[in-house]
C-alpha cells in the first residue's frame, strides 16, 4: 500500500494554559477528499497551522509521503508540497491576481521573467482544472469566489500535492460551493490529495471520502463518510445527542410591528447596496433575510437599527415612523422598543476589555434600575449580570470577567441577553450565530424561538441558509440590495439558492 | 529671468533633504512601519557628519558616520516596533527628543561652540560640481541658465537625492524586493503565509530608512551649509511626511511635492523683507509660516483620499 499523504503522529501544542492540540494520529491517504470536522475552538485550525509550518507543535512528528518532515515554516510546508487556502483569505487586496501569485515565488530578483512564466502556467492550470480568473484584475475588485480561486491557484503555482482548505465555504453562494467541490474532486482526480476544514455536517457529507472528528483538541474519531451519518457526527462533535432540527409551533402572527418601504441605503463610496426594499414584520412571527454575504443585508438592519443612514424610504415601529434618513438615534430607538443583536459583536454588540457585567447592561446604561443619581449603581448592574449569566448558562460564570476572555458562543450570549431581557417589541438579529459552537448554537435558536411564541416580532439575517430556513416563517431573499423573493419555510434549498445567485424568480419556478 | 532662476536654483537645494527624508519614508512606511522620527535621525546624522567631516577633513568620512547614526537609530526604532512590537509613534517621537537633546549636548562638549560644530572648508565640505559643457551653454537664451545654474553646479549629493527618484520607482515596481515590500505594508500575513519572513523584510525597509536620512542629515551639515547648527532640520522631516501623503507613498509624485515645499521654502527666503504693494513689508515669521500652512491646506482639501498603506502602524502578530 502506497505510504499517507500526511501522517502526524502524536501531535501536542498548547498556548498557555489551553492544550489546543492533545497526542492528535491522523493518517490521510494519498489521493482523498480527507473531512476535518468540530466545533469552533475544537483544535482544527491550529492542527493545521502546525501542519503548515505556521505554528510548531510542543512535540509529536510529520511524515509527509511516508517521510519524516520537518516543518518550521510555511516555507518547509511549501517544499514538502503542501499548500492552504486560509479562512480569512491571504491576499494583497491592491495587488493584481500574478502579483499575489507569484508573491513568494518569484524566481528571479526581477519581476519580469517571474510574471511571464506565471501568465503561461495560470493559464495551463485554467485549462486543466477550469479554474478561471483575469491574471490581471485587482484582487479587491474581484468576487469572493473568485478571490478563493486565486488562493487555490497560488497553491497548485508552487506545486502543491497535499491542499488543505480552512472553512472555505463560509464566503460562498451553495452554487460556487457546489462549483468549489467539482474542483475538489477534479484535483482528487489528478492524484492531489485535499483536506477540508469544516464545521458544515453537510459539506463533509456531500464531499469527502473520510472524516475525522476533532473535540477539545483531540481526535474522537475517524469515519469513512459513506458510513457515518450526519446525526453520529453531530453526536461525536458535540460530545452529545444534539437536536439538529428546531422544534416550534405555528406561528401567531398578529399586528405590524415593523413596516419598511422602498428604504435605499448607499454606503460611503456612493454604491447602492439597498435598493428600494420594502417589507413588513409582524408580531408572532420570525422573518428571514437570506443572502450571500455582502448583498445589502447588513446595510439593511443596520439602517433600521439607526446607525446607517438610508437615502430614501421610509420605516415604521408601531406606526410610528423612524427617521432613517436623519438623525435615527439608536438609543432612542431601543427606549422605543426596537432591540439589535448585531452582526458583528466585536466591532458593533461588545467592548472587548470591559467587564461582562459592563457590557451586559451597555447601551441601557440610563435606564434607571442601574442608576444611582448621577452615578452607576454597580451592585444593581452586577446582580442583573449575575442573573443574565445563570438564565442564559454564560460560561465562565463570572460577571468580572473580562469580555475578551469568554468563547464567541458565550459573548453571544452576552449580547443576546443583554437585548432579549430588556423585553423588546421588535428584535433585529443579525448573524446570531456566527463562530458560535454546536451546542450554543441550539440554544439561542430555542431563544429566538421564544421571543417568537412571546408575540415579538422578530427579523433575522443570517448567511447561513439553513439556519434562516429552520427558524424563519417567511424567508426574503436578498440579492444586488434588492428582495428578490419571498417564500414560505418549506422552500427548497436549490429555489432559495438559484435566488441567492440572482437568477430572476421565473426562472427558478421552471 | 534672473530672480526665477535663482529662485529654481534655491528651489532645488531646498528640496533636496525633503527628498531624501521623504524618500526614507516611503521604504519604512511602504512595509508598513510608521516613522515620526525622520526628523531625529536626519538631525543626529546632520551632527554625526559634521562631527566626523570636522574630525577627519574628510566629507566622504562625515557622510559615513551620518548614515552609521541613522541606520543606528533606525534600528532602535525597528527593536522597539518590530521585535517588541512597541508603539510606533511612541517610538519616533522618542527618537526626535534622542536627537534633539544629545546633538546639542555632544556638540557643546566635544567642540565648546554652543552647539555648534566648527565650520568645515574644503575637503571635509561636498563642494558643487559643474556638470560639463555648463559654462559654454550659460548664454543660450532659457535653456543655457536652465542648465548651468538650475541643473549644473549642485553637490553629488543633490543628484545622488533625484537619481534615487527613478530608483525607487524601479525597485519598488519591477524588483522582487519591491514587490515583498508593498505587500508587507498591506497584508503582512500573505507574506509570512508565502513563506517569507516579515520580520527581516521590515529590517530592511527601516536599515534603508536610515541610510536616506543620514545622507540627508548628511547634506544639511556638511554639502548645504558648513557644520552643524542645533535644532538644523527644523521640522524637514516633518513636512517630508507629509509630502510623502501627498503623494500617496508614490516615489515619483513624492519627488513634485518635495519640490513644491522646496519652491515655498524658497520663495519665503527670498521674500523676506520685501515690500509688498498695498500690504507693506510682511513680517518673516508670516513668510516663514507659509509652507506649513499650505501644507495643512493641502493635506485637508486638495489631495483627495490619501489611503495609507494597510498594514501602516501595525506590529505583525500571528493569530492567537
Amino acid at each position: 500500500m502506497a505510504p499517507a499523504a500526511i501522517e502526524l503522529k502524536g501531535i501536542n501544542k498548547s498556548f498557555g494554559a489551553v492544550h489546543a492540540n492533545r497526542d492528535i494520529d491522523i493518517e490521510i491517504p494519498k489521493g482523498t477528499i480527507h473531512g476535518i470536522i468540530g466545533e469552533n475552538g475544537a483544535g482544527k485550525s491550529t492542527l493545521m497551522s502546525i501542519l503548515y509550518g505556521f505554528y510548531q507543535a510542543d512535540s509529536g512528528e510529520i511524515f509527509v509521503d511516508g517521510k519524516k518532515t520537518d516543518i518550521q515554516t510555511p516555507n518547509d510546508a511549501i517544499a514538502a508540497g503542501i499548500g492552504m487556502v486560509h479562512q480569512h483569505f491571504m491576499l494583497v487586496e491592491n495587488f493584481t491576481v500574478l502579483e499575489n501569485i507569484i508573491l513568494g515565488a518569484e524566481g528571479s530578483q526581477l519581476l519580469n521573467a517571474g510574471i511571464s512564466r506565471a501568465r503561461s502556467e495560470l493559464h495551463r492550470l485554467e485549462q486543466d482544472y477550469g479554474l478561471e480568473v483575469d491574471p490581471d484584475a485587482v484582487v479587491e475588485e474581484l468576487a469572493v469566489g473568485l478571490q478563493q480561486r486565486v488562493e487555490i491557484l497560488k497553491a497548485l503555482y508552487r506545486g502543491a500535492e497535499i491542499l488543505i482548505l480552512d472553512e472555505p465555504t463560509g464566503v460562498l453562494t451553495p452554487a460556487e460551493a457546489d462549483h468549489l467541490f467539482r474542483i475538489l474532486r477534479m484535483l482528487k482526480d489528478e492524484g492531489k490529495t485535499v483536506v477540508l476544514i469544516t464545521h458544515k455536517l453537510r459539506e463533509i457529507m456531500a464531499v469527502t471520502d473520510n472524516v475525522s472528528v476533532m473535540r477539545q483538541g483531540t481526535i474522537v474519531a475517524t469515519r469513512k463518510t459513506a458510513a457515518t451519518t450526519v446525526e453520529e457526527l453531530a453526536e461525536l462533535m458535540v460530545g452529545r445527542r444534539v437536536l439538529l432540527r428546531v422544534d416550534k409551533g405555528e406561528p401567531n402572527p398578529a399586528a405590524v410591528k415593523l413596516s419598511v418601504r422602498n428604504l435605499t441605503v448607499k454606503d460611503s463610496r456612493g454604491v447602492t447596496m439597498v435598493n428600494d426594499v420594502s417589507f413588513d414584520v409582524r408580531a408572532g412571527e420570525i422573518v428571514g433575510v437570506a443572502g450571500v454575504a455582502g448583498n445589502g443585508q447588513s446595510e439593511l438592519i443596520e439602517t433600521i437599527a439607526g446607525i446607517r443612514k438610508a437615502v430614501s424610504g421610509t420605516v415604521m415601529l408601531d406606526g410610528k415612523p423612524i427617521d432613517v434618513t436623519g438623525a435615527a438615534d439608536p438609543g432612542e430607538l431601543r427606549d422605543r422598543g426596537l432591540a439589535h443583536v448585531p452582526e458583528d459583536r466585536h466591532h458593533v454588540g461588545l467592548v472587548l476589555p470591559f467587564e461582562e457585567n459592563e457590557n451586559a447592561m451597555l447601551g441601557y446604561h440610563d435606564d434607571p434600575k442601574f442608576l444611582n443619581g448621577p452615578f452607576l449603581n454597580i451592585d444593581a448592574i452586577r446582580a442583573d449580570a449575575r442573573e443574565k449569566i445563570q438564565k442564559y448558562d454564560i460560561r465562565p460564570a463570572d460577571c468580572r470577567l473580562k469580555t475578551a476572555n469568554f468563547s464567541g458562543g458565550n459573548q453571544q450570549k452576552i449580547v443576546l441577553a443583554r437585548e432579549m431581557e430588556h423585553d423588546p417589541g421588535v428584535l433585529i438579529v443579525g448573524q446570531p450565530t456566527r463562530g458560535v459552537d454546536v451546542g450554543a448554537i441550539e440554544f439561542i435558536h430555542k431563544q429566538l424561538i421564544a421571543m417568537r411564541d412571546g408575540g415579538k416580532a422578530v427579523l433575522l439575517v443570517s448567511v447561513e441558509l439553513d439556519e434562516v430556513r429552520s427558524l424563519s416563517d417567511r424567508i426574503l431573499v436578498m440579492f444586488d440590495g434588492r428582495l428578490v423573493g419571498e417564500r414560505g419555510p418549506d422552500a427548497t434549498e436549490g429555489e432559495l439558492g438559484l435566488l441567492m445567485a440572482g437568477v430572476e424568480a421565473r426562472e427558478a419556478a421552471e | 529671468m534672473d530672480t526665477l532662476v535663482q529662485l529654481l536654483d534655491a528651489m532645488v537645494r531646498v528640496s533636496v533633504p525633503l527628498l531624501l527624508a521623504c524618500l526614507a519614508g516611503l521604504y519604512s512606511e511602504r512595509s508598513g512601519v510608521f516613522d515620526i522620527g525622520l526628523e531625529g535621525k536626519m538631525l543626529a546624522g546632520a551632527f554625526a557628519g559634521a562631527a566626523a567631516a570636522a574630525a577627519s577633513g574628510s566629507a566622504w568620512i562625515g557622510l559615513s558616520a551620518a548614515i552609521l547614526v541613522a541606520v543606528f537609530l533606525a534600528l532602535v526604532h525597528g527593536f522597539a516596533s518590530i521585535t517588541h512590537r512597541g508603539n510606533q509613534i511612541v517610538s519616533g517621537v522618542a527618537i526626535n527628543f534622542i536627537a534633539a537633546g544629545s546633538t546639542i549636548i555632544l556638540g557643546q562638549a566635544w567642540f565648546r561652540q554652543g552647539g555648534r560644530t566648527p565650520s568645515l572648508a574644503g575637503d571635509a565640505r561636498f563642494q558643487t560640481i559643474e556638470l560639463p559643457g555648463a559654462a559654454a551653454v550659460r548664454d543660450v537664451p532659457v535653456l543655457g541658465p536652465i542648465y548651468s545654474e538650475i541643473i549644473s553646479g549642485h553637490s553629488i549629493l543633490v543628484y545622488f537625492a533625484f537619481f534615487m527618484v527613478p530608483f525607487t520607482w524601479w525597485a519598488l515596481f519591477r524588483t522582487r524586493f519591491g514587490l515583498r515590500l508593498r505587500a508587507v505594508g498591506e497584508n503582512p500575513a500573505a507574506v509570512d503565509t508565502a513563506g517569507i519572513s516579515v520580520t527581516w523584510l521590515r529590517y530592511r525597509a527601516v536599515i534603508i530608512t536610515g541610510i536616506l536620512t543620514g545622507v540627508a542629515g548628511a547634506y544639511l551639515s556638511v554639502a548645504q551649509n558648513a557644520g552643524f547648527v542645533k535644532d538644523m532640520t527644523a521640522g524637514k522631516g516633518f513636512i517630508a511626511l507629509a509630502a510623502l501623503i501627498f503623494a500617496k507613498w508614490k516615489p515619483v509624485p513624492a519627488m513634485f511635492a518635495c519640490l513644491l515645499f522646496g519652491f515655498l521654502e524658497a520663495s519665503s527666503i527670498r521674500f523676506q523683507g520685501m515690500d509688498w504693494p498695498l500690504v507693506g513689508r510682511v513680517p518673516v515669521q508670516l513668510i516663514n509660516a507659509l509652507p506649513f500652512v499650505l501644507t495643512v491646506i493641502l493635506l485637508a482639501g486638495f489631495i483627495g483620499r490619501a489611503v495609507p498603506p494597510k498594514a501602516g502602524g501595525v506590529a505583525y502578530v500571528k493569530e492567537r
